[in-house]
């Protein structure tokens, strides 16, 4: 039904401003991928163009300087996948 | 005491006794004396102030976003393809509720490309949601900053604000002008601390979000337009407390010999100062005619501007600018405010002095004779 609005004025507190910390960690942007890339660590040279390009700093190195896809917020972008020079990801359709 | 500067120079005074924190700026003609005499200031030593040279006014006025949003009291001038060139930045500015201060300095818009004054840059920013004061003389500018940045800086209001000058007129010539003493000023402004724009690492504020629900982007707007028809009384109220500490008058407009007058003139910015001659010349020969000079063009005063004109007989509103198609740009405010009053003087709209053409007190006599004449309220181009 159509309303006629009133809203009294609300000062500092109807500008629009929130409260957030660094509120990224907490999405998990892992659910929006449609394939996952998978590393095949045998064939992986070490290069870490896949750690430089990935635009969401979803890959990480271990302690050997070996990548791994950090499931929770790669988005399966794939850039990592087309960037590594050994062909050594895989690219997997995700099943729901 | 008083001293001989150019309108520029007082919109710089204005910002150096209101402290202002962080200036963001571009040059453009005839703006950039303003910045300047800032730059001259902060590099001698008499002023302490972030000073910011940008790429563009886009830049600037986005800049000028980011240091008002930490909290410091920012300032910063443009004019002409500046000042539309930070339209889109305009309503993010107002948006935000971030009340800084911007002295503009009038002058046409391209094409054709122009250096001189008139209004259709300023008053482009009409639906921005910024306030919008336009000063007639130097001293004029250099009181409407101090003022504007208490009016914008109130809880009641919380938006940008503009202080307009002509370009040239005003920004190039010298005119006596008095300084407000600095403890006085600073008396009058106080400190500027907001509770919603802010630099805190410990409490992070996202400041103009996404809002992806319709409902709350209304609620927003509906907030800034309360915020800026409060700036009416905040407004009326700032006036009269310069007037208890500087002992200067103004108002949301000036009202010049109205009170009888069967023909009011209605202008704003300098070419009101010999509008003024001219209605002293005309009431020297006996004819009643009056002025009401625009000062507050956002919020718009209407019904104080219709209360003033409700009496006469004959309105002619003097456009320094153009809306191609639809005529002056104030003259359709000056009706629908009297339409809403009640009150049924003929209006005729008047353009004139486009691109720096100098008005004379000639000129607002034959635009008194002309509208005098007008039977049904029509649009005349004069020069």
């Amino acid at each position: 039904m159509t309303k006629v609005l009133t809203y009294k004025y609300d000062g500092p507190r109807g500008a629009p401003v929130m409260k957030a910390d660094a509120s990224a960690a907490r999405v998990d942007t892992g659910s929006w991928r449609v394939n996952r890339p998978v590393i095949d660590l045998s064939k992986c040279i070490k290069c870490h163009m896949c750690w430089l390009d990935c635009p969401d700093g979803a890959i990480y190195l271990d302690k050997d300087g070996k990548p791994h896809v950090d499931y929770t917020f790669c988005k399966g972008c794939l850039v990592c996948a087309n960037e590594c020079p050994v062909k050594c990801i895989a690219v997997e359709a995700e099943k729901k | 005491m008083e001293n001989l500067i150019t309108g520029n120079e007082a919109a710089a005074w204005g910002a150096r006794l209101s402290r202002v924190e962080c200036i963001p700026n571009f040059p453009i003609t005839p703006q950039t004396e303003i910045i300047e005499t800032l730059a001259q200031w902060i590099a001698d030593g008499d002023m302490d102030a972030d000073f910011w040279t940008l790429e563009s006014e886009h830049s600037v006025l986005s800049a000028a976003i980011g240091s008002e949003a930490t909290g410091a009291r920012t300032f910063t001038a443009t004019s002409s393809q500046g000042l539309v060139l930070m339209h889109e930045v305009m309503y993010i500015a107002s948006g935000m509720r971030l009340p800084f201060v911007m002295a503009t300095v009038s002058r046409g818009l391209s094409a054709p490309i122009t250096l001189w004054s008139d209004h259709n840059d300023f008053l482009a920013n009409l639906n921005t949601g910024w306030l919008m004061f336009h000063a007639q003389n130097n001293q004029e500018i250099l009181d409407s900053i101090i003022m504007a940045y208490r009016i914008a800086e109130d809880n009641k209001v919380l938006l940008p604000a503009m202080v307009n000058m002509d370009g040239y007129v005003l920004s190039y010539t010298k005119e006596p002008v008095e300084f407000p003493a600095q403890a006085k000023v600073d008396k009058f402004l106080g400190k500027y601390r907001p509770k919603h724009a802010f630099f805190d690492a410990k409490n992070p504020l996202v400041q103009g979000p996404a809002v992806l629900l319709p409902h709350d982007y209304t609620y927003f707007r509906y907030q800034h337009d309360t915020a800026a028809r409060n700036a009416l009384s905040v407004t009326r109220k700032a006036c009269e407390a310069f007037r208890k500490q500087f002992g200067r008058e103004y108002g949301l407009l000036e009202s010049y010999k109205c009170d009888d007058a069967k023909t009011i003139l209605v202008t704003q910015g300098s070419i009101s100062t010999t509008a003024k001659a001219a209605v002293n010349a005309m009431r020297k020969k006996g004819k009643k005619v009056g002025l009401l000079r625009l000062r507050l063009i956002r919020p718009w005063p209407a019904k104080d501007v219709a209360r003033e004109l409700a009496n006469a007989e004959h309105v002619a509103v003097l456009d320094k600018n153009v809306a191609p198609g639809q005529g002056g740009i104030m003259s359709p405010h000056v009706k629908a405010a009297l339409f809403e009053y009640g009150a049924k003087p003929i209006v005729t709209s008047f353009i004139m002095g486009l691109g720096g053409n100098p008005e004379s007190v000639g000129m607002f006599e034959e635009a008194v004779r002309l509208a005098e004449k007008d039977k049904r309220g029509g649009v005349l181009w004069l020069e």
